[in-house]
């Protein structure tokens, strides 16, 4: 009797403990999770926009999710420039085709990737975007190119409805 | 608790002590041995209790008139200043309380660090102070959100993507500190909630760490214990109490100086702009008492890098007690590391004026030296510097050289040689 005892106890503390692990977890979840985007803010994932307007070598910026995003009409010298871009140069290796599926036009998040800023258009050591806040510079494909930023700026799911139309979302 | 056990006068005052000891808690109190040579900067400690207090008190009844939504905040801030009986007296104390409550708690850090007051036995009541300040820095940044101008928006959004250097949960964990996908009035209301709760942790800490000071009582210039009992030490009442009342006064000077004549110097015009996602001001700078940490972040060109230095910066003074590898408290009797520690105190003001300016060109070759010698001080020099270092012989006892005027290591020489 002596041998078996402490083996049952023992047996309840760690079932014990087991199970109240279990309920706290349970408990503490709803009050993490409370805190993630909830359904209102996640409906509002997708917007239209009208570019009829843009000219050629303009950009407009738009609001998406609480950020803006920039949409860039660029000129077949900003294009040619982009495209020129040796893939050895890029901190964030990634092809101007595969950024900008009309490559007139550039749609992407307009916040830097650094720490969330928004870069200022025509601006910078590769005529593309300059973020003022800790001096990172994008090329014409909104690449990083200088600067403290790891990625290139973020391009986001978006499709033509029509020719003047644009769905980002 | 006390040294003595203490009777209440009165038969009513027995009758309660013995069911609730707050009388001999308040004995305790006001009897508590302190030593006797303490100077002026040990009078920071009750200056930080008074803004604590006041950050408190004025943060409850602007409470009652702000409005935490991204669509009325901005606006009910005004509505505080101008429509509000005396709103605007109490939110330019709040405001500026908040540099004041930074300015006695940097004095406060670097008083122990001249007199060693976190070595042995003082280093749980170090560690509750780093906590402390760690607390404050979250309370204050998220407090400079609340009025939702331009630097509080994207002030949030720099400090908020900080989070998102960590690799392959960073972003989930920002869009979970927003509640969005960018900084907007989920975050408000929460940094609000989270603002209004950290004083009072930080009130429960301050006990804490009162209470651990009360253990092995306070450390004094020269940095020897007090011997027990010895005439090396007055009580805490009255002597210590009108001594701090009096420093409290001149410090509430200062305080009313910035409030009355100056009350957004120490701010950002930025702020007086609603908050505007779609542009970002052209210079973003933290409150000042952040700047020194923000250079450190700045001056590392990588992203996580640069986050994990800034963090440790901070970090690392919790490892204080065991980095400082020398016996000896106070820099009175350490000639090299009162060096040092100068030399540390211009190091720590250069990197917050780099930390003001944009981080380019010759700004950011300083703010690099700078941040580089920062923890070359903490983890080359304090370990080496224990070992190498060739103290001052101590004085026997705190009144020794309390008698001979200030503990100069001079005339602890001139007695040394004289014996």
């Amino acid at each position: 009797m002596s041998e078996k005892k402490p083996e049952r106890r023992e047996f309840l503390f760690t079932a014990s403990y087991a199970v109240g692990a279990v309920g706290v977890g349970a408990v503490v979840w709803p009050l993490v999770d409370q805190m993630n985007p909830d359904a209102s803010v996640k409906a509002l994932a997708s917007t239209e926009v009208d570019i009829s307007a843009v000219q050629s070598g303009k950009s407009i910026t738009v609001l998406w999710r609480g950020k803006p995003v920039f949409i860039k009409r660029r000129t077949p010298d900003e294009i040619a420039e982009a495209k020129a871009v040796k893939m050895e140069d890029l901190k964030d290796p990634e092809k101007d085709e595969d950024r900008a599926k009309n490559p007139e036009w550039l749609v992407m998040v307009g916040v830097c990737t650094h720490l969330g800023c928004v870069p200022l258009n025509d601006k910078g050591d590769y005529n593309g975007w300059f973020c003022p806040c800790h001096g990172s510079h994008y090329d014409t494909s909104g690449r990083i190119r200088k600067g403290p930023a790891p990625l290139n700026m973020e391009v986001p799911k978006y499709e033509f409805v029509n020719s003047n139309t644009i769905k980002i979302g | 608790m006390s040294d003595h056990e203490y009777v209440p006068a009165s038969k009513f005052g027995k009758w309660f002590n013995d069911r609730l000891p707050l009388l001999s808690l308040a004995s305790h109190l006001t009897d508590y041995p302190t030593p006797k040579n303490l100077n002026y900067w040990w009078t920071f400690g009750g200056i930080l209790t008074f803004c604590l207090i006041t950050q408190i008190v004025t943060g409850l009844t602007l409470a009652m008139h702000y409005i935490a939504h991204a669509d009325l905040a901005f606006e009910s801030v005004e509505h505080i200043m101008r429509d509000v009986n005396y709103g605007w007296l109490i939110r330019y104390i709040h405001a500026n309380g908040a540099s004041m409550f930074f300015l006695a708690v940097y004095i406060h850090i670097f008083r122990s660090l001249f007199y060693g007051s976190y070595k042995s036995p003082r280093e749980i009541i170090w560690i509750i102070g780093i906590i402390i300040y760690l607390l404050m820095m979250a309370a204050a940044f998220m407090g400079y959100v609340l009025p939702w101008g331009q630097m509080s928006f994207w002030g949030a959004t720099v400090i908020t993507n900080l989070f998102s250097a960590i690799p392959l949960v960073g972003e989930g964990i920002v869009n979970w500190l927003w509640g969005g996908y960018s900084v907007d009035n989920p975050t408000l209301t929460r940094f609000f909630t989270l603002h209004y709760l950290i004083p009072f942790l930080i009130l429960g800490l301050v006990v804490l760490h009162i209470w651990a000071l009360h253990i092995p009582g306070n450390n004094n210039p020269v940095g020897i214990d007090v011997k027990k009992p010895s005439k090396d030490t007055v009580p805490f009442h009255p002597y210590i109490v009108i001594k701090d009342a009096f420093a409290l006064l001149m410090f509430v000077i200062v305080f009313a100086f910035f409030v009355f004549y100056s009350p957004n110097i120490l701010g950002h015009a930025d702020n007086y702009i609603e908050a505007n996602p779609m542009v970002t001001p052209a210079h973003i700078v933290p409150e000042w008492y952040l700047l020194p940490f923000y250079a450190i972040l700045r001056s590392v060109p990588d992203k996580l890098m640069g986050v994990v230095a800034m963090l440790s910066a901070i970090l690392i003074l919790a490892a204080l007690p065991w980095l400082d590898t020398s016996k000896i408290r106070s820099a009175v009797f350490r000639p090299l590391y009162k060096q040092f520690y100068w030399i540390l105190v211009v190091d720590v003001l250069v990197l917050g004026y780099v930390g003001a300016m944009p981080a380019e060109g010759l700004y950011l070759l300083i703010a690099r030296v700078a941040t580089a010698y920062y923890f070359i001080h903490f983890l080359i020099i304090l370990p080496v510097l224990g070992f190498k270092e060739k103290t001052i012989p101590l004085p026997l006892s705190i009144t020794e050289p309390v008698l001979g005027g200030m503990p100069m290591a001079s005339a602890v020489k001139k007695k040394e040689s004289l014996n």
